[in-house]
């Protein structure tokens, strides 16, 4: 290793892997991930990955964090090369001070070296060829072999590497062996050439206890089976195809009768997503709880049919796993630019019931309370997750499920309930809290659902005064959605007089944000709405605060509209912090353009 | 506004087992035009649903948009409806279905809400195998709109200006056969006698059954020169096959001669007799069916009757293997994993 100065830290390091799609790095990346939580040490993982099967260079990073921060950190301190296609970008991006390693079975042109950072040649193929018979074989085991370098080179437990190897092949014993066999050659060969460990490495810690790794996908997944859905239906888009893979997996598991086979479930593949939102509306009319998981091209489709539930007032749940728009955009990036086109869905005076997770937890616990929101409301409700929330390994809190926990099914009248009432009126409001009730196809209790005029007792109209009744009190049932939907979350810095609103997955880089600006004595309180319409703290909190920083992961600031059309919020205090580059946002994007807004205000 | 009928019932008006009359199948009076083909296949719908004896709470009506689609607010005011968006029909239908797979289905559609803007939703109803019964009421002509030709209008028809469609028809019931469809059959709705066997047959049907009915549109598709008329259509349907529709533990009183009638038996014990009136045509045999369509449509025929069944096929939940219990009356209990279970999920996560 070269003379150049060194970063030094413990548990602070940013790892960084570049391989080839479809060269089976994933299962490596998923150990050294699992290994590192293993040691008590937080990490957050994310996918770099191209739209694409078989041979376009991916990336994983891994951000092993001893502070426990969840965004994207913004740079490499050690870079894994394994793909030769990308050497000189992946080059590139390592910090001064950091560490490139390579495979030096084929030496790299000094054309490519820098000065600034340490160069780690590990004949990694030539190692493995050595080693294991069969060209597929080699290709794995080099995956698993820089997994044992960068053990070596960090310091790791490799006992708690060997214990997850033979834990995840517990039914493939030959292959316990081999994968431990390529750790040692990797491991070996680094604790033998290099200063192991480096300057950056690991040390155990207490700090996963009770958390576990999940992507926010699966946990949607997991979270509609728990709310007890039962129908869904879905057209595959990336990046939302994992929830619904997810939500099938777990019903074959938890809802197959272990007799008969038969299924307490229907999902079905739709033609497209017209029919996959159609399909949820059928089923939600019928009393079963429905929903499709789809990502921005979606949405536009659904657009007609989501219009319709809002005023003929059908239930449906949408998760929405935003990526880069517009028109095809970027599949497999991230962005939060759908919430204008969620909010507003549909032709006509429409607007929709939004929840904003921020974590993979919040996908498990507001996959119920969408179906909740949309039961008793009776409306759609679009929970926006998006990519780097949907497919990236998050660190979270231990999922738990209620035992009391009841579905909220709304003012559904069964043939008893519709006998003890005068009479049934579709669209009439009986309690004062503009939502009507409803009976369920089977029931009795007919009534004829459309979408064109009808008047408040369910009959059709081309009156403009019964119509107008009508769609006022679609207004009036949005005031009883803001005071029932999910609280925003607040984090109070004291006598701040800026403040900072985020939704989603800002959150993790916001808090990180809090903790720098701190640090530069600039105190800036944090609220996290996570639900529209914005319930009346969203208000206050502007109110309360001269100035207003609204984060966001779009090109035209959609949070900021959304809150001046919803709240009235006063557009000269919201000052919009944006970032739109389909990356993870990270700390240092909000942080910078809000220290110079302070400064120039000072200095003003 | 809609109007609906006087709730009197003449006291002689014969009952059927569940106490319901004839009027009790009806709904709110028509607003279509007078002398509207559609109006005629509702009456069939009541006749067809009486006589079936189908409690009318059992039965959802779906439909999507367009004249044909607001036919469901005409008859069985006592059942559920469902007036969807244009060409959707199937995708709700799909949705309530997958969620209460014991109810029946009646979706009413048009040729343009099928053929045209929903084309991708019938065609893949139909590979689902979608346990329904699918009218198509068809004019070859947007009506609402005033007088469009639509895709199933045939090559050389002359819309009410005199100007003539030239682009070739998609016929449902040809697209329903290579499709796969396991009812198909197409009707006149200037022909009752022949249409309201065929309607219970499709309402008793497993699966998908397709009725095409050319229903004629008496303000902009009746006139000399539209292959879509009463009068060419009473001139050109060549019927093939007369279905008799015998209830269960019915009685057939029909004299049959031997061979000449094919049963088929129903999944609720009914039975549908279907009497060969052409010997050349067989309707259980799907590429002789296919054929012989093809060559009496080129000779300008409307070949009308139950023209293909196959009561064989699973429907979308025999194929997926849901429980018998519909899903929406599943209690939670039933659908709710626990947290001993949700615990061991995320054993593997860390």
């Amino acid at each position: 290793m070269g003379e150049q100065p060194a970063r030094a830290s413990v548990n602070d390091v940013v790892i960084k892997i570049g391989t080839v799609n479809g060269s089976g790095s994933a299962s490596a990346n998923g150990l050294l991930l699992k290994a590192l939580f293993r040691m008590g040490i937080p990490v957050c993982g994310k996918n770099y990955f191209p739209s694409n099967i078989q041979g376009l260079p991916t990336w994983y990073e891994i951000r092993v964090t001893g502070d426990g921060y969840r965004a994207a950190a913004g740079r490499v301190d050690i870079m894994v090369a394994m793909n030769a296609q990308t050497y000189a970008k992946d080059l590139e991006a390592v910090e001064p001070g950091g560490w490139l390693i390579y495979d030096s079975t084929w030496p790299r042109s000094r054309l490519l070296a820098r000065d600034d950072i340490h160069i780690v040649g590990v004949p990694l193929s030539e190692l493995c060829n050595s080693h294991f018979e069969g060209a597929r074989a080699r290709v794995l085991m080099k995956n698993i072999a820089y997994v044992g370098v960068l053990a070596g080179l960090l310091d790791m437990d490799v006992g708690v590497i060997e214990t997850l190897l033979a834990e995840t092949y517990a039914s493939k014993p030959q292959l316990i062996d081999s994968n431990r066999e390529a750790i040692r050659l990797g491991y070996d060969y680094a604790r033998e050439h290099f200063e192991c460990p480096l300057p950056v490495k690991v040390a155990p810690l207490d700090k996963t206890a009770g958390h576990v790794l999940v992507d926010g996908n699966t946990a949607a997944g997991l979270g509609a089976v728990y709310a007890g859905a039962t129908v869904g239906a879905w057209y595959p888009i990336t990046p939302s195809t994992s929830l619904m893979d997810a939500f099938q997996h777990f019903c074959q598991r938890l809802r197959t009768d272990t007799d008969t086979g038969e299924r307490r479930y229907c999902i079905v593949q739709a033609e497209d997503e017209l029919a996959a939102i159609g399909m949820v509306l059928g089923a939600s009319w019928m009393g079963a709880r429905a929903f499709t998981p789809t990502s921005g091209p979606g949405i536009s489709l659904m657009g007609e049919f989501l219009g319709f539930a809002y005023y003929a007032e059908v239930p449906a749940v949408v998760f929405d796993v935003q990526r880069c728009g517009p028109s095809t955009g970027m599949p497999t990036r991230t962005q939060q630019s759908d919430l204008m086109t969620c909010a507003y869905a549909s032709h006509g005076d429409t607007k929709h019931v939004l929840l904003f997770p921020s974590d993979p937890a919040e996908c498990f616990t507001m996959a119920a309370e969408a179906f909740d929101l949309a039961e008793t409301l009776q409306t759609p409700v679009i929970v926006l997750s998006d990519l780097d929330i949907g497919m990236n390994d998050w660190m979270v809190p231990e999922l738990e499920w209620p035992e009391d926990y009841e579905p909220a099914r709304g003012k559904v009248l069964d043939a008893e309930a519709r006998k003890q009432m005068e009479s049934f009126h579709r669209y009439l409001d009986v309690d004062g809290d503009a939502i009507p009730y409803r009976t369920l196809p089977g029931t009795g209790g007919a009534y004829f659902t459309r979408g064109s005029g009808h008047n408040r007792f369910g009959g059709y109209t081309e009156d403009s005064a019964e119509y107008q009744d009508v769609v006022d009190r679609l207004n009036d049932k949005w005031e009883t959605a803001r005071e029932r939907v999910p609280a925003p979350v607040a984090i109070d810095a004291n006598f701040a007089s800026a403040g900072i609103i985020a939704v989603g997955s800002s959150d993790g880089a916001v808090l990180e944000a809090l903790d720098r600006l701190a640090a530069d004595g600039i105190a800036v309180d944090y609220l996290r709405p996570r639900a529209f319409p914005f319930a009346d703290a969203v208000r206050d909190f502007i109110a309360a605060h001269e100035v207003v920083f609204v984060v966001e992961q779009n090109r035209d600031a959609q949070l900021r509209t959304l809150l001046m059309l919803d709240v009235g919020a006063d557009p000269a205090k919201l000052v919009s912090v944006l970032h739109y580059d389909g990356m993870p946002i990270t700390a240092a994007s909000i942080v910078e353009p809000i220290a110079r807004h302070v400064r120039e205000g000072r200095a003003a | 506004m809609s109007t609906t009928k006087p709730k009197v019932r003449h006291p002689s008006l014969p009952r059927n087992k569940h106490g319901l009359t004839f009027r009790d199948y009806e709904g709110a009076v028509s607003t279509l035009c007078a002398g509207c083909g559609h109006d005629s296949v509702t009456g069939a719908i009541v006749q067809a649903a009486f006589e079936l004896e189908i409690e009318p709470h059992g039965l959802a009506k779906m439909s999507g948009i367009g004249c044909s689609s607001k036919t469901p607010a005409y008859f069985l005011s006592a059942s559920h409806g469902f007036n969807s968006v244009h060409g959707r029909m199937p995708s709700v239908t799909t949705g309530a279905n997958a969620a209460h797979r014991d109810l029946i289905y009646l979706g009413i559609s048009g040729d343009g809400d099928s053929l045209s803007i929903g084309l991708g939703q019938f065609a893949h109803a139909i590979r689902r195998n979608l346990n329904m019964a699918y009218l198509i009421e068809n004019n070859g002509v947007y009506g609402l709109t005033k007088g469009q030709f639509s895709a199933s209008a045939d090559v050389g028809s002359k819309a009410k200006k005199g100007e003539a469609n030239q682009q070739p028809p998609i016929d449902p019931v040809s697209l329903a056969m290579s499709l796969g469809a396991t009812f198909v059959a197409r009707s006149f709705s200037g022909d009752k006698a022949q249409l309201v066997p065929l309607l219970k047959a499709a309402l008793t049907h497993t699966g998908f059954a397709l009725v095409d009915i050319i229903s004629p549109c008496v303000t902009f598709n009746d006139h000399e020169g539209s292959t879509k008329s009463y009068r060419w259509s009473r001139e050109h349907v060549h019927k093939v096959v007369h279905t008799d529709f015998v209830p269960p533990a019915g009685e057939i009183t029909a004299d049959y001669e031997a061979g000449v009638a094919i049963p088929v038996d129903m999944h609720d014990g009914s039975r549908v007799m279907l009497r060969k009136v052409d010997d050349d045509y067989d309707p259980t045999d799907r590429l002789a069916a296919i054929d012989y369509l093809q060559r009496h449509t080129a000779a300008g025929e409307v070949v009308t009757g139950l023209l293909y069944i196959d009561e064989s096929k699973p429907d979308m939940h025999g194929v997926s293997g849901t429980t018998a219990t519909p899903l929406r009356d599943l209690d939670y209990d039933a659908l709710n994993p626990g947290a001993d279970a949700l615990a061991e999920i995320q054993s593997a996560w860390r």
